[in-house]
This record gives C-alpha cells, sequence and structure tokens, in this order.
C-alpha cells in the first residue's frame, strides 16, 4: 500500500470524483459562515431558484463587523447593522443554526467553532474566511473560499478543487523561555517568505507542534495562509482527543471512541513523501516582531531591521516610517490590540495576565484586550483574568474581530504604531494610516506595561 | 458569467509587489450586501488621500494610462478571501490582471468571477512593465484559446497556463454551480456511503 500524508488521507475520504483532466469534486463536512462573505451567496441562490443542500452542516456566527461596547444594544452604525440583520433573516430562511451577537456561544468563527466541537478531526471545512486554517491544527482539511465557492457548497456541499501539493515543516528541539506558537510561526514565515506555501497544503510536524496545546496549535495553523498556503495540518492526538471531548458538538460515549480509533489512523504514514519540506531548529526561535507591511517582515526583537534596496521593500519600510539597520526596542508604542482568531484565546489572556499582574499599564498606551468568543469572555471573568487587567488599567472588550480588521469602530489612527497579536500589518488594515506590528500576546502585553517596545528575553532571563 | 475568448486592449501598469486585498478594497468598505458598486473604491486608499483628495500620483489616476488590462507586481491579490477584490476589480471594469504570481484564493475567485488571471514569467513582465511605462499607448491581446499574451506590434509575447476545465467554464460562461448541481446524485450517493 502506498504511504500517505496526513493530507492525503483526509483529502482522498472526501473525493467524491474527479473529472476528466479536471478538479475534483470534494465533499465538505462542515461550513461556517459570516455576516460579510455570506450575504452575497444567499442573494445567488435565491436568484436561481435553489435552496440550501444541507443546511444542519452549517454553523453561523456574527463576528467582523460587531462591536465591542454594547453588545446590547442596537448597533449604531445603519451598514452594520443591515448586515447582521440579513443574517440572521438568511439563516431563519435557510434553517441555518446561527449564534448571533450576545449569544452564549457567539465569537469569531476560528474561536467558537473548536470551542462547540463543531471542529473534529479528519473533516473538511470550510469557510468564506482565508483563516479557516486555523482548524487544520485538529488534522482537519480547513481553508477560506470566496463568495462564488460558499454558493457552491449552500447549493451541493461541494467544491471542485484541483488538490494542492503538499508541504511539511518541522520544528524539533526545545522552544526558549518567552518563546510562543506566534513566534514559531511569525518566525517560519519570516524564513519562508509570503507566497512559499502557494499552491501547497502544509502539515505543521515536530515536537514543537506536538508539544503544544491545541489552542497553540490554532495559532500556528492559523497563520498558514500568510505564508500564502491555503492551510496547514497538525496530526490528532491525545491532546486533540482530550480538547473535542465533552464538548457540545462532540461524538459521545461508543461513538467518540469509535471516532478516536479512526482519529488515530489519520497521522502521516512513516516515509510517505511530500513535495518540499523545511525544517528548524527550535532553539534559533526569539521572540519576534515585524517591521514592515505584509507579515513575512519579521525580526527576532534583538535583531535589526534588515536593508533591501527592493522599491516595495522600500515603500513598505516608509510607510511604517522605519529605516532599514534600525533596532525596534525603545520605539514608543500607543496601541496595542490583544485580541483576533490567532490569539484570543483563554490561554493568550492566561499570558497576558500572567506578565501583567502587580504592574500597571503606560499612561501613553490604550490597550485593547478583545476575546475572541462570549466563552473565552466568561473564562476570563471565573478565573479573575478581569481583575487583573482592570487593576492595571487595561480595557477588557466584548468578543468580536475588532481591530484585527477595523470594520466596527475599533480602528487604530493614522499614522500610529499598534502592537497588534492579529495577524496582518497590510497598510490600513487596522485603520486607515494606522501601522501595524505583529507580535506574541507576551510581547504586546509587555508593551503596553512599558510604552514602548522592550527586549522580552532579556527581562525574562 | 460573461463569457471571454480574446481581449485587445490598452492596459494600467501598477508595478507594486505583494498588493493584498486590504488594498484592493479596504475593509470598512465590505458592508454591502450585493455585488455591485464596489468598483467605486478599489484601491481606495491609494486612488485618494486621507481628506478624500485625489491622489495624483497613483496610476489610476493618471489620464495617460487606460483599458481593461491591469498588469500589477509579483504575488498580487494575497490576504483575505474576500471576493469582494475580484468584484472591485472586475466593477472597475478590468478583463484582465496580470502579474508573475497571484495568491490562490484570489486567482480562484477571480475565474469565478469571468476575470482572467494571466500569470507570466518575471522577465516578460518587467520588459512589459517597461514597454507600457515607455509607450502609455501600448496594446495588449490575451488569447485565452491559445492561451498566448502578446504585445501588439512588437515580438514580446508568452504563453500561459490555465487549468482546462477553468478555460472551458470561461469560454462558454458556465460556472462551478451549473456543474455541481448536474451532480446531486452522486454526491448524494457519496453521503449514504460515507456515513
Ligand atoms: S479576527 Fe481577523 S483574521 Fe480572524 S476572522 Fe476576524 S477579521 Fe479575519
Amino acid at each position: 500500500m502506498s504511504k500517505k500524508t496526513l493530507f492525503d488521507k483526509v483529502w482522498d475520504a472526501h473525493v467524491v470524483s474527479t473529472i476528466e483532466n479536471g478538479p475534483q469534486i470534494l465533499y465538505i463536512d462542515k461550513h461556517l459562515i459570516h455576516e460579510v462573505t455570506s450575504p452575497q451567496a444567499f442573494n445567488e441562490l435565491e436568484d436561481r431558484g435553489i435552496s440550501v443542500f444541507r443546511p444542519d452542516q452549517i454553523v453561523a456566527t456574527a463576528d467582523h463587523n460587531t462591536p465591542t461596547l454594547n453588545q446590547d444594544q442596537p448597533i449604531r452604525d445603519t451598514l452594520s447593522r443591515q448586515q447582521l440583520e440579513q443574517l440572521s433573516i438568511n439563516c431563519k430562511k435557510n434553517n441555518i443554526t446561527l449564534y448571533e451577537l450576545g449569544h452564549k456561544y457567539n465569537g469569531i468563527v476560528h474561536v467558537m467553532a473548536p470551542e462547540l466541537g463543531v471542529t473534529q478531526p479528519g473533516m473538511t471545512m470550510v469557510c468564506g474566511d482565508s483563516h479557516t486554517s486555523t482548524h487544520g491544527a485538529f488534522g482537519t482539511i480547513a481553508f477560506g473560499i470566496g463568495t462564488s465557492q460558499v454558493a457552491q457548497v449552500f447549493a451541493s456541499q461541494c467544491l471542485l478543487l484541483t488538490k494542492p501539493k503538499s508541504l511539511r515543516v518541522s520544528v524539533n528541539g526545545k522552544l526558549k523561555n518567552g518563546v510562543l506558537p506566534k513566534d514559531v510561526i511569525l518566525y517560519i514565515i519570516s524564513k519562508l517568505g509570503t507566497n512559499s506555501g502557494t499552491g501547497y497544503f502544509c502539515e505543521y510536524a515536530g515536537n514543537v507542534f506536538e508539544e503544544m496545546s491545541m489552542e497553540g496549535r490554532m495559532t500556528v495553523c492559523n497563520m498558514s495562509i500568510e505564508m500564502g498556503a491555503r492551510g496547514g495540518m497538525i496530526a490528532p492526538d491525545e491532546t486533540t482527543f482530550e480538547y473535542v471531548k465533552g464538548r457540545k458538538f462532540a461524538p459521545e460515549g461508543e461513538h467518540f471512541e469509535k471516532k478516536v480509533a479512526y482519529w488515530k489512523t489519520l497521522p502521516t504514514d512513516e516515509g510517505a513523501s511530500f513535495d518540499m519540506e523545511y525544517s528548524f531548529d527550535a532553539e534559533d526561535i526569539e521572540p519576534m516582531i515585524t517591521y514592515g507591511t505584509n507579515p513575512g517582515m519579521g525580526i527576532k526583537i534583538s535583531e535589526t531591521i534588515p536593508v533591501d534596496e527592493n522599491p516595495s521593500f522600500k515603500k513598505s519600510l516608509a510607510y511604517m516610517n522605519f529605516e532599514a539597520g534600525e533596532s525596534l526596542i525603545n520605539k514608543p508604542i500607543n496601541f496595542v490590540f490583544i485580541g483576533s482568531c490567532t490569539n484570543s484565546r483563554i490561554e493568550d489572556f492566561r499570558v497576558a495576565a500572567k506578565y501583567i499582574k502587580g504592574k500597571k499599564k503606560a499612561n501613553n498606551v490604550t490597550a485593547w484586550l478583545v476575546p475572541g468568543s462570549k466563552q473565552v469572555e466568561a473564562q476570563i471573568i471565573e478565573e479573575g483574568l478581569k481583575t487583573v487587567f482592570e487593576d492595571a488599567g487595561f480595557e477588557l472588550r466584548q468578543p468580536g474581530c475588532s481591530a484585527c480588521l477595523a470594520m466596527n469602530d475599533d480602528k487604530i489612527p493614522q499614522g500610529e504604531y499598534c502592537v497588534s497579536t492579529s495577524n496582518r500589518n497590510f497598510e490600513g488594515r487596522q485603520g486607515q494610516g494606522s501601522r501595524t506590528i505583529l507580535a506574541s500576546p507576551l510581547v504586546a502585553a509587555a508593551t503596553a506595561v512599558e510604552g514602548k517596545i522592550i527586549d522580552i528575553s532579556k527581562q525574562l532571563n | 458569467m460573461e463569457k471571454f475568448t480574446t481581449l485587445q486592449s490598452r492596459t494600467i501598469p501598477l508595478s507594486v509587489e505583494n498588493v493584498d486585498t486590504d488594498q484592493i478594497i479596504p475593509a470598512r468598505f465590505l458592508k454591502a450586501t450585493d455585488r455591485k458598486g464596489f468598483g467605486d473604491n478599489v484601491f481606495r486608499d491609494w486612488r485618494y488621500h486621507k481628506d478624500g483628495t485625489v491622489n495624483t500620483d497613483f496610476v489610476l489616476n493618471d489620464s495617460k494610462y487606460s483599458g481593461s488590462i491591469l498588469v500589477a507586481g509579483d504575488n498580487f491579490g494575497c490576504g483575505s478571501s474576500r471576493e469582494h477584490a475580484a468584484w472591485a476589480i472586475t466593477d472597475f471594469g478590468f478583463k484582465v490582471v496580470v502579474s508573475s504570481f497571484f495568491a490562490d484564493i484570489f486567482k480562484g475567485n477571480a475565474l469565478n468571477n469571468g476575470l482572467l488571471p494571466v500569470q507570466v514569467s518575471k522577465e516578460f513582465l518587467s520588459d512589459l512593465l517597461q514597454q507600457i511605462e515607455s509607450n502609455p499607448q501600448t496594446e495588449l491581446t490575451v488569447n485565452l484559446i491559445d492561451q498566448t499574451i502578446s504585445v501588439n506590434d512588437s515580438d514580446l509575447s508568452e504563453d500561459f497556463e490555465i487549468d482546462a476545465y477553468k478555460k472551458t467554464c470561461l469560454i462558454n460562461g458556465y460556472d462551478d454551480i451549473d456543474y455541481l448541481l448536474s451532480k446531486k446524485a452522486e454526491i448524494e450517493a457519496f453521503e449514504q456511503q460515507s456515513v
């Protein structure tokens, strides 16, 4: 029998048929939707007079466009309000479960679905959102799709796709103190570049990922798209099974045991081959930070900005108002954002709270802590972290995408720097003219306390 | 979907690399619930200054250039999956985007909206951009049937790749939904067997 990768096994199990000289029809187990990329797909179906094929395989949430304050009150922005209303109407009409604003299960789609046990190993999952790659942490083939494809899945629960090539990124060794999953993925992207993964589906392997919590694995897989890969996966193991067990939509009892037995067959066979492989030493990784306008433009905090004559590189530095060769240590920072589907899970807030406890936020800093879901928010309160944050002068907001894409009112002002735990530092991503510096929740917390960028490893050691 | 076979047009050169979908259509313009009108805000923050005045330095505002072919730098369309990026580009009037590299999701979205992404070699792209900048009147012919892109009145020309299935769809104006709906029975049989 030929040796298969984790990706091959899951993919092959979902192929309905193959078009000669063309794509394959891939069956989709779970379809997640939100307010921004679904309305046009519902319209499309209506225009064609067709109904949603498998409504019970769809889960909807409102996240991109929701306010993070006063969620119990009507939304002031007319267009945002209409978009949410449209989602409610569409879900109702088509019998789709919606966890709307204020619901105890509401949250960022990539935080709430794993939390509810919707995400399970061996599945195929899609969402009209590029960070759907997050769910790959469970050994799931999960990827972002465009709205036309959302309509295709509505209509047929399938997509027409050409099987991507396979890529494996291994990281082995022992991570240094203060190096978080976010640093691992920022490091990988800084080494490989933003389009190294295009055309590939990535598997992360090695003891570093095996030892990570599910939260950490989700942070890593989340950013697969930032190196161009459609998705990233990590083989399911005991950590995965433990996480899934007992969640709302997880299989129960004997059914669960049967599933686990199947999930155990999924990891890549010894000797299976990949189209491309990279490997890194854990010891080489340090706390990371970005200095430019794409996630590949990252350095260790202890390093200086590289020198490069490429015009796009220079344009990017000019936007950031940084100089080639410069160090970012001691740069004053006025905004800090801890949130987004990359880093808004309970672990991220625990890390931040542990650092912040007993310290005070710097006066110049506006810091927004935005939980990924209502459940995370509840846990923050239950574990007493909210008190830690408030004592230190931080503002805990209500769940949503928030300043990650600044569609709502949470915008970073023109020209200001924001140290952010999100995933994209594109021009204007966090508000027109804003300048984003990507980092881990630990680096973000330290920046908020100091009011400037510091070399966190020095402080820890 | 509109059919596509060949196109002859002048071009607009955007020689910037890594153009991401947040530049193509900033998030604050994603609140509409239909597909129309996104062209007004394509490349919004490059076309206009923050105070709303026109940025005359930006190529889309340069009257020297016109046409329905956008020629862009490497790694075009990276970032979010928002199909609004493809809608904005087509709504503005483009039918073809040329680059040396396209991000996956953007490429798929473009094809699903009758916008043809033509991937060329880095050398060809750089010659092409030079040619357009030295002569803004430059016309291109994009022939989907033969899979060629050529500069009119010159010998600058290159073949490009496209998935055979997608090519057929574009030429005939079919889309994936039509095809998938015709396979319902097979899909249902698959569901039965995999439970
Ligand atoms: S948090 Fe940011 S990246 Fe994640 S789904 Fe929301 S907008 Fe997209």
